[in-house]
C-alpha cells in the first residue's frame, strides 16, 4: 500500500460506496452493487465522520471526546489506511 | 451464536430479490427461470410490490434486486425503484438491456437507481444470436453507453458455458472496450433450462482450465482497470457451494406471482408449501413460515452431512441440487465427493468429456416449450 494517511487529510466516503445506518442490524453499513460491508462500532464511528470536511486530526479529537478516551490517533490512522486500501474512502 | 455458527434467531432478510416478471424477449438456453414459468399465475400489481418493498425494508432488507425475466417489461419499474430508493434500499437492476431506452434510463436515474447489471450472452454477434435467439448484440453496446452516460458503475455479467467458453478472451476484450469496471464470468449453473441442456452446456475440464488461464492473463494485463470474477461450475469442484449463503439466512426471493422463496429455484422442492406475499406479511413469511424454516441451520441434515466436519462451511450445499440429482432435498448436495450420489455428477462430467451434447439439439426457453414441458 501507499503512504500512511496524513493527519491533515480530509477523507470522504468514496463514490463507489454508500454509508448508511441500518436500524435492523444496529450498525453502519457500506453498500455497493449487490453487496454490503457491515462495520463494527468503531469503524462505523470513524466512517460516519469521513465527510470530506473534517481532517483526520479533527476526527480523532471528536472520537476521543465522544468516548472519553485518549491516544486514538494510531487506531484511527490504521483503520483509515485499511479503508483506503479497500477503496471505501478517498481523499 | 450457537455451536453450529447459525444464530438461533435468524438475521433479517438482507437481500430482497424482486422477480417482477417471467416475461422476456430472449430465449436463453441456460435461463434460470423455472421450466414451467409459462403456467405461473398472474403477476403482482404495482400496489402489491410497493407493499412488499415496505414490509421487507421494515424487516431489515437493504439490498434490493429487480430482476425477471426482463424487468424492463414492467412499465411500473420506475415507480418501484423510486419507492425502494425512498425507503433506503440500495437498488440493483438486473437486465438484458432490452427496453432500456435513453428516456427510461433517465427516469430510472431520477428515481434513484443505484446500479445496473447488464447481462451479456456473448461477444460475437453470431454466437450471441445463436444463444439468445434474438439480435441483441448492438443493443447491448448502446445500453453499455447509456449506463456510463448516467454515471452508474458499469457491471457486466456473462453466463459462461461450453459453447462460449473458448471465446472468453473476446468477451473480456469487449467488456474492456465498453468500459466495464466489473465483469462477472459466471459459469452456468445446472438448474431449470440449463439442466435440460446440460450435455450441451457443461464444459470440459480442459476448457475451464484454459479459460481460467486466459482470465488470469487479462487480470495481469489490465490490473485495476477492470475487476474480473470467474465462477467455476460447481460440478467441477469437490465441495458444494454454501448455497444462498444458507437457507433462509439472508436471501428472500419474491416471484412474479407473489410466491416467497429462499432462493429462486426452491419452488421445485416437494412437500413444501411456500407462502404468498398476497396472504402473509414479509416478517411472518421470513420468521414463521414452514417453507423458510425447513432447511435453516443444520437440524434437517441426514447422516452424510450431520457427521461431517465441514458442515458449517457449506451447510450441505444446495437443497434443489440434492433434490434434482439425488432425489432427496435433505441429502448432501451430490457435487460433494462425500455424497452417496456423487456418481451422478461424475457421470455428467464424463458425458461432457465425451461430447455427448452434440447428439441432441438445444432447448431454447420460450413459452410454448415451457407449456409443453410443464405437461
Ligand atoms: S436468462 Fe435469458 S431468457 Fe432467461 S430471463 Fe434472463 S435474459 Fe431472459
Ligand atoms: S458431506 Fe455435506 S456437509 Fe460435508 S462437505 Fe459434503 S455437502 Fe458439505
Amino acid at each position: 500500500m501507499s503512504t500512511p494517511v496524513a493527519m491533515d487529510a480530509c477523507p470522504r466516503v468514496s463514490r463507489r460506496f454508500r454509508l448508511q445506518w441500518e436500524e435492523a442490524q444496529q450498525a453502519w453499513v457500506l453498500l455497493y452493487p449487490e453487496g454490503m460491508v457491515k462495520l463494527n462500532q468503531s469503524a462505523g464511528e470513524i466512517m460516519r465522520r469521513c465527510d470530506g470536511s473534517r481532517t483526520v486530526a479533527a476526527i480523532v479529537a471528536e472520537l476521543e471526546q465522544a468516548f472519553g478516551a485518549s491516544g486514538l490517533a494510531d487506531d484511527v490512522a490504521k483503520f483509515l489506511d485499511l479503508a483506503r486500501g479497500q477503496q471505501w474512502i478517498e481523499g | 451464536m450457537s455451536a453450529t455458527g447459525i444464530s438461533a434467531q435468524p438475521g433479517p432478510p438482507l437481500w430482497l430479490l424482486a422477480e417482477l416478471t417471467y416475461r422476456c424477449p430472449l430465449h436463453c438456453a441456460f435461463c434460470y427461470n423455472p421450466v414451467d414459468f409459462a403456467t405461473s399465475g398472474p403477476e403482482l400489481s404495482t400496489d402489491d410490490w410497493l407493499r412488499v418493498l415496505r414490509e421487507a425494508r421494515a424487516a431489515g432488507s437493504v439490498q434490493c434486486g429487480f430482476s425477471g425475466g426482463e424487468p424492463m417489461l414492467r412499465d411500473d419499474l420506475e415507480v418501484l425503484v423510486a419507492e425502494a430508493h425512498r425507503l433506503g434500499f440500495y437498488t440493483n437492476l438486473l437486465t438484458s438491456g432490452v427496453g432500456l431506452t435513453p428516456e427510461r434510463a433517465a427516469a430510472l436515474k431520477a428515481a434513484g437507481l443505484d446500479h445496473i447489471q447488464l447481462s451479456f450472452q456473448d461477444s460475437t454477434r453470431e454466437l450471441n444470436d445463436f444463444l439468445s435467439h434474438t439480435r441483441t448484440f448492438d443493443l447491448k453496446q448502446r445500453v453499455a453507453t447509456l449506463i456510463k452516460e448516467n454515471g452508474w458503475p458499469m457491471v457486466m455479467n456473462c453466463v459462461i458455458h461450453r459453447l462460449n467458453i473458448d471465446y472468453i478472451d473476446r468477451i473480456i476484450e469487449m467488456a474492456v472496450e465498453l468500459g466495464a469496471e466489473y465483469l462477472e464470468l459466471a459459469n452456468s449453473q445446472y438448474y431449470s433450462w440449463a439442466l435440460l441442456n446440460r450435455d450441451q452446456l457443461l464444459p470440459t475440464r480442459a476448457q475451464i482450465e484454459r479459460a481460467e488461464r486466459v482470465t488470469n492473463e487479462y487480470r495481469e494485463k489490465y490490473g485495476d482497470r477492470i475487476r474480473i470474477f470467474f465462477v467455476v461450475p460447481d460440478y467441477h469442484e469437490k465441495r458444494p457451494k454454501k448455497c444462498m449463503n444458507g437457507w433462509g439466512n439472508v436471501f428472500l426471493t419474491v416471484t412474479p406471482d407473489g410466491t416467497a422463496l429462499p432462493c429462486h429455484t426452491a419452488k421445485m422442492l416437494p412437500g413444501l408449501a411456500f407462502p404468498n406475499v398476497r396472504d402473509l406479511g414479509v416478517r411472518e413469511i421470513w420468521y414463521e413460515s414452514e417453507g423458510f424454516n425447513r432447511y435453516r441451520g443444520d437440524g434437517w441434515m441426514k447422516e452424510t452431512c450431520r457427521s461431517c466436519p465441514d458442515k458449517e462451511k457449506d451447510l450441505g450445499g444446495c437443497r434443489c441440487q440434492a433434490y434434482m440429482l439425488a432425489g432427496d432435498p435433505a441429502e448432501a448436495d451430490p457435487v460433494c465427493d462425500r455424497s452417496p450420489a456423487h456418481h451422478v455428477v461424475l457421470d455428467a462430467l464424463a458425458r461432457a468429456e465425451a461430447g455427448k451434447g452434440r447428439e441432441v439439439p438445444l432447448v431454447f426457453r420460450d413459452p410454448a416449450a415451457s407449456r409443453r414441458l410443464a405437461g
